[in-house]
């Protein structure tokens, strides 16, 4: 079989994607007709850059989901003969197969192992960069919202998390090493409890004055919440569903350590600022609790720009997973995570460039279109 | 103002004391420790011979009071054997073994000895942040001045088509971390498939002798991330300064644009940047270790890598010190710069 030109490998990799548009296309249709029900992320389609940033984060969440339809070839299997072969090379032996972006030094497909490695961005960046804020919320609403004592503890903390160098710690933290020890357990007992708090006092403080309803949805918060506890955190799930690998429990667990403190700052920064609203002295004439005041007075009106740094914030939690991967830290060495296969593409850089490039451009656009997403959401809720 | 600095530097302090014994304590854990064991004495050593090892060391002694002999406020262990011979911490440390001082630390100078480069680490942390510092200063040197005036054309007229475009390229740079640009200028600058082979790959070369063709990819590669944030900060407070009422009275009198960005708008609109500059120091750390690893340049990032790498345990506490320290004072001159720059924040 001939090698495919640059205009066949484009066309059958825009083919490949066939579901990822079918998809982007409905969702846009969808949000553009009832754009203006949509509040925020209805507003957004009035500007370019947010559309932008919509499009590509859509692009890698649908990849992501698809990712078995899009992918040609598994992305471990290792053939022979196509070690380092050029983008569009044939498989050998099997009609109508090609490596549509080459080989990598393992003579496995490039394309389909970055399109298997959003998945592994897509599953931790979101939920580590969610358990973050929750952390962050919990202890940056009481920090801000009491000041004193409890404030200049927390403060410093977070200040002591914050100075440390991020690359050391990882250093530190994401090593097999380090699992005998129980560190990472110990970390992770801790933050996985934050979520659980949240969610407790949030219907707690909600459903005061109705104990039946609050019976209700704090019975399913503990026993979901614990239930999920006890199997990420010490995998001792009675019933197996809940499960998390000891490499990526470690990963996960550092990536929520070093994000907290700076929601942390954010949150505490704008509560400080609006506790002296007017609605805030009104909830408190009315004699409403503190929390009931942090959760439901001071945290909606926050969300503005709670939402923007959240998307700034997987981004950010993506790039540090790509240095993660970067430095062989963490995740096994086969998986096709794209900071671990632009490791192994870097050493053969000057003579293979493609196994390197194709997981690059996949992060950067990834990233570029998370920020550019938060840029145009900032606009938008300016306007406000 | 001296209240401040002195609160402020006793919060430093006690922050650099529990950073350090946060990195003593993760970089002391036993798999560490067991390691470091069987490399010094033999790889097939028993359980038994490992405990005895780090027993006759003074690794057992307890964590806080090694930590404090680390530090150099605890004299060092001595020890006699059954033979009469006697061993401690200051003993082998000591330039004169038969009169060995008592602390031998961090505060002393002692810094210790470095297993896998066999030398003293305080002359490899001296060399290798040389290094790192040259690296540095050729990125402020392009990052700077790119970014503010990027920042400062973008703002001073907001909204524009050329604010437009100079953000949307602010925002692919702070996309783009520092294993991802590098990796593309490699191949678009010094390999074959991109065709212009003007710099080399490696900065390996550029230790003793930096030149154009060895030193520019590095320090783009870490220029260009740093810029985009700097220059997005820059063009948010050029925005906000130019709506200010002072620079409508100035238009108003009749001075000319350029008169009024460069006379009454500049001054004002570069007080936040500072601060974003002097604290990407630390930040740019992580990025130092990316690119000093992608281009084998062996500085100060490079040692830290290989100091994990190979389990040296004393020389990766000497590098985290170190780069503990860097962090803290940055933030230090930073918060001072910002009180010295802003008026209104010094009379409060």
């Amino acid at each position: 079989m001939e090698r495919l030109t640059a205009i066949e490998i484009i066309t059958r990799m825009l083919v490949q994607f066939t579901p990822v548009w079918i998809c982007l296309f409905i969702i846009l249709t969808l949000s553009v007709i009832f754009r203006r029900k949509l509040g925020l992320y209805g507003r957004l389609f009035s500007s370019p850059i947010g559309v932008a940033g919509l499009v590509l984060v859509l692009f890698w969440v649908l990849t992501a989901l698809f990712a078995d339809l899009i992918a040609t070839m598994d992305p471990l299997t290792q053939l022979s003969g196509m070690k380092n072969k050029k983008p569009g090379w044939p498989v050998t032996g099997v009609e109508g197969q090609w490596y549509l972006l080459g080989g990598d030094n393992l003579a496995r497909d490039v394309f389909s192992r970055m399109v298997k490695g959003s998945q592994i961005v897509l599953a931790i960046a979101p939920a580590a960069t969610i358990f973050a804020f929750m952390v962050g919320i919990t202890l940056g609403l009481p920090a801000g919202f009491y000041g004193g004592k409890l404030d200049t503890l927390l403060s410093f903390l977070a200040n002591l998390v914050l100075a440390f160098p991020v690359i050391l710690l990882f250093f530190l933290l994401v090593t097999p090493e380090i699992r005998s020890t129980g560190v990472p357990l110990a970390l992770a007992g801790v933050l996985f409890l934050f979520p659980i708090i949240f969610f407790s006092l949030l219907f707690f403080t909600r459903f005061d004055e109705n104990p039946f309803k609050l019976k209700i949805y704090l019975s399913i918060t503990l026993v979901l919440g614990f239930w999920a506890y006890s199997g990420l955190a010490f995998n001792k799930d009675p019933l197996g569903v809940f499960y998390m690998d000891p490499n990526l429990l470690n990963i996960f667990v550092s990536v929520v350590f070093v994000n907290s403190p700076t929601v942390f700052r954010i949150v505490r920064g704008l509560t400080i600022d609006l506790k002296t609203r007017d609605y805030v002295a009104a909830a408190q004439t009315r004699g409403e609790r503190p929390w009931y005041i942090m959760l439901w007075e001071v945290l909606p009106n926050v969300r503005g720009p709670l939402i923007v740094d959240f998307c700034l914030r997987i981004g950010y939690t993506t790039i540090l997973l790509g240095t993660l991967g970067f430095f062989g830290l963490g995740l096994t060495p086969e998986s096709p995570d794209w900071g671990l296969t632009i490791n192994e593409g870097r050493k053969l850089l000057a003579v293979y460039p493609h196994p390197a490039l194709a997981p690059t451009f996949a992060l950067m656009s990834l990233v570029l279109g998370l920020n550019l997403l938060a840029d145009g959401l900032r606009e938008e809720s300016l306007k406000d | 103002m001296i209240s401040f600095l002195i609160r402020r530097l006793g919060v430093m302090i006690l922050t650099a004391l529990c950073l350090t014994f946060v990195v003593f304590f993760l970089t002391n854990l036993e798999p560490n420790l067991e390691k470091l064991t069987k490399s010094e004495g033999n790889m097939r050593m028993t359980d038994a011979q490992v405990q005895s090892w780090l027993d006759k060391n003074g690794y057992r002694q307890p964590i806080l009071k090694r930590y404090g002999e680390w530090l150099g406020v605890m004299p060092g262990w001595t020890r006699t054997d059954e033979n009469g011979e006697t061993t401690g911490r200051c003993i082998r440390r000591a330039e004169d073994p038969d009169n060995p001082p008592e602390y031998c630390g961090l505060i002393q100078g002692n810094w210790g000895f470095s297993l896998v480069f066999k030398e003293n680490i305080s002359g490899i942390v001296r060399e290798k942040l040389g290094l790192t510092g040259k690296l540095m200063l050729c990125v402020m040197l392009v990052m700077v001045p790119l970014a503010l005036l990027i920042g400062v054309i973008a703002g001073m007229r907001e909204g524009t088509k050329t604010d437009r475009t100079l953000s949307a390229f602010s925002i692919l740079t702070t996309s783009t971390p520092e294993y991802v640009s590098g990796v593309i200028l490699i191949v678009v600058f010094a390999s074959k498939l991109g065709g212009l082979r003007w710099f080399k790959g490696t900065a390996a070369t550029a230790m003793e002798n930096a030149t154009f063709e060895n030193f520019t990819l590095p320090v783009i590669t870490l220029a260009l991330y740093g810029m985009g944030y700097v220059a997005r900060m820059t063009r948010a407070s050029m925005a906000e300064v130019m709506q200010e009422q002072y620079i409508r009275t100035a238009r108003l009198k009749g001075l000319s644009f350029r008169a009024v960005v460069l006379k009454h708008a500049l001054r004002n609109a570069l007080i936040a940047p500072f601060t974003v500059i002097i604290l990407n120091i630390p930040w740019l750390l992580t990025g130092v270790v990316i690119v000093e690893t992608l281009f084998n340049y062996k500085g100060f990032g490079w040692t830290l890598v290989a100091a994990v790498g190979n389990n040296d345990i004393e020389l990766l506490l000497a590098c985290s010190a170190v780069a503990v320290l860097v962090v803290l004072v940055t933030q230090l001159i930073s918060d001072i710069g910002y009180v010295f720059l802003n008026p209104r924040i010094r009379i409060n």
